[in-house]
């Protein structure tokens, strides 16, 4: 079993470290998406470390709870966390989209150990994560399903036809939760197909909906262990993340879904996460530029 | 082997594959069947009234089925997904091919309501593209049954199967001309009647119009040899080739287009183990259109006479 990480501000340094791998995999890579990753940071930190049951040595462990990427694209962000929760080597990141690699440039089941399933067309994670579920169900099991989900990625049919299912059987051990950074590849996505009132259109559909900042760890942690606890409906949480978050001249621009730094842009990048880092561990300055001069390497 | 054509019972092929569910059932408890608002007709219901609690009834959405069925599958079920072929696997390709195929998992697809002789409903439920399709997918089988009998053994067989299965089915009452000694096994091409001068090769309900073509060709001194290649994929490469070196011409014959189909996956083989001329027998790049079945075959070119006269066109070939 994975050891819990319960301490919120060891959590929040842990985002970062992945933030790091992140721009680190996606400059080697050179292509890939970068503001959904770095704005989902926090919430799989949250839940690799310290919401999920799960046993990086033994994978397919049948009592795991699973994690169902639906926006698949964002897989930078979970490569990351199985990488540094123990699935496989760290320098595998690195092989990110490369020829023979684990790392696919969408997520493959068969690939890399701790993958569930296969992603990439949007829409596809939503009704494996209520499969697994009602099996889950007809089983007497009691692990949870954690399905991701992006916004723009709610403009497929085939979400709703998961929320109306899910809603339908009372699938109360799927936890959903929304990228709710208000971007997709064409702009905002209240421009591109409006989705408000969206926490009303999915309680409308039954299920148990909360709202909360995705970039705050605390909240991560209390919506997650709330929905945990929820009987005789589905949940979902909504989370708020700042897309790009941690990086300014990526934050809330659209732009950077699909796109990635190059090595300046990513030194840059890098600079500033770890500068949040230190600011966290409220170290001194001597200390700090150490760091810095550390994480800021593109070895 | 011998068949005998004469005083032959009909039944509609889907009939099988809803008795080979219940069947299924009742050996393997992780059999699981999940449909879209069409229980009855695609003869789920069957499955549904005995394990009520083994069915799950997704209402009319094929995508989220082929989804929901793919992670039942990871859990170690072996789900039965059914619908009318034009939405499954038509509808709901996509997550056939990434959520099912690319997963590589036990999902068994049933395609009901396949080939022009869906009749009234018209070219919109006429599904004459899904062999086309679910056989360019990798990790995929693909089985074209030709009567109720063989359908039953199809749909059993597709559960000790690994990975996904699709199983074609025709919704018209066709004659029930194999039995349950018939051989039946996935990947082997079935030889029904042989003949030096052509080989006839089949499926689904085009095997029996194969027999009956054979037989008045028989009359005027052709004799055929007649092929049932129920497995599209995996397909049989021996058998096809073997029986063309034998035959030196081929006629392929089913209710789908002629592009993409049986027809193409045998020039597919024979292009490489075995060039001979190739005539086929479907429906020849065209969608459907309401009618009685019987009308509809016979307009579309999908008889025993169309079956013939490509017999003489390719002899005519033949070197
Ligand atoms: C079915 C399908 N259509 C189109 C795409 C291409 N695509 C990839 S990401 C994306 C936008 C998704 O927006 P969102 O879910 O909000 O992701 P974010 O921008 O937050 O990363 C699109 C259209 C796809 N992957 N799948």
């Amino acid at each position: 079993m994975i050891k819990r990480v319960t301490e919120i501000k060891k959590l929040e340094i842990l985002s970062d470290n992945i933030r790091e791998d992140i721009i680190k995999m996606l400059v080697e890579a050179g292509s890939g998406h970068s503001a959904g990753p770095l704005g989902m940071a926090d919430v799989f930190t949250a839940l690799y470390f310290n919401v999920m049951n799960h046993n990086p040595n033994d994978p397919e462990w049948k009592d795991r709870d699973r994690l169902i990427l639906s926006n698949g694209h964002i897989c930078p962000v979970l490569y990351a966390v199985l990488a540094r929760s123990g699935y496989f080597a760290m320098k595998e990141l690195k092989t990110l989209r490369k020829l023979g690699s684990i790392l696919q440039g969408h997520p493959h089941r068969h690939s890399a150990p701790g993958i569930e399933t296969s992603t990439g067309p949007l829409g596809q994670g939503s009704s494996v994560a209520a499969g697994i579920a009602y099996g889950a169900k007809m089983d007497k099991k009691r692990f949870k399903v954690f399905l991701s989900m992006g916004d723009g990625e709610c403009d497929e049919g085939q979400c709703w036809e998961t929320f109306m299912f899910a809603g339908k059987n009372k699938l109360d051990n799927l936890i959903a939760f929304i990228d709710r950074n208000f971007i997709q590849i064409d702009g905002n996505t209240e421009q591109i197909m409006p989705l408000e009132p969206l926490a009303d259109k999915i309680k409308s559909f039954n299920w148990n909906v909360q709202v909360i900042d995705g970039n705050n760890m605390k909240q991560i942690i209390s919506a997650f262990s709330k929905a945990k606890a929820s009987k005789g409906k589905p949940s979902m949480i909504i989370c708020k993340t700042i897309p790009g978050k941690g990086v300014s001249f990526m934050e809330r621009r659209f732009e950077w879904h699909g796109k990635v730094p190059v090595k300046d842009e990513a030194l840059k990048a890098l600079h500033e996460i770890c500068e949040h880092e230190c600011k966290l561990r409220k170290w001194d300055s001597q200390k700090c530029k150490l760091l810095i001069n550390k994480c800021g390497m593109l070895e | 082997m011998k068949l005998d054509l004469s005083n032959l019972k009909k039944e509609a092929s889907r009939e099988g594959y809803g008795r080979a569910l219940v069947k299924l059932g009742e050996k393997n408890k992780e059999v699981v069947a999940l449909c879209c608002d069409l229980t009855d007709s695609t003869r789920v219901e069957l499955f549904k009234k005995k394990f009520p609690e083994r069915f799950i009834e997704i209402g009319v959405a094929e995508q989220n089925m082929a989804g929901i069925a793919a992670g039942l599958a990871m859990l170690g079920k072996i789900p039965f997904m059914s619908s009318y072929a034009v939405f499954s696997p038509g509808r709901n390709w996509d997550q056939i091919r990434v959520s099912i195929c690319y997963n590589n998992v036990d999902v068994k697809i049933q395609g009901a309501h396949a080939g022009i002789s869906v009749g009234r409903d018209g070219a919109t439920h006429q599904a004459l593209e899904d062999i086309a399709i679910t056989r360019v997918l990798p990790n995929m089988t693909v089985l074209v049954p030709c009567d109720s009998i063989q359908a039953e053994k199809a749909t059993i067989a597709s559960a000790s199967k690994k990975g996904p299965v699709y199983i074609r089915l025709s919704r018209t009452k066709t004659p029930l001309f194999t039995d349950y000694n018939t051989p039946f096994k996935i990947g082997k091409a079935d030889i029904y009647r042989s003949g030096s001068d052509v080989c006839i090769i089949s499926c689904g309900t085009m095997v029996y119009e194969s027999l009956i073509a054979a037989d008045d060709l028989a009359r005027e001194g052709i004799k055929a040899t007649v092929m049932n290649c129920h497995s599209i994929k995996p397909i049989d490469n021996d058998t096809i080739s073997s029986m063309a070196r034998k035959c030196g011409a081929v006629v392929t014959a089913e209710e789908h287009q002629i592009n993409g189909g049986l027809g193409g996956a045998v020039a597919e083989v024979l292009g490489k183990s075995c060039p001979v001329p190739i005539e086929m027998v479907g429906v020849l790049d065209t969608f459907g259109e309401s009618g009685e079945p019987e009308e509809l075959i016979k307009k579309y070119g999908c008889t025993s006479k169309e079956i013939i006269s490509s017999v003489k066109a390719v002899l005519k070939r033949k070197r």
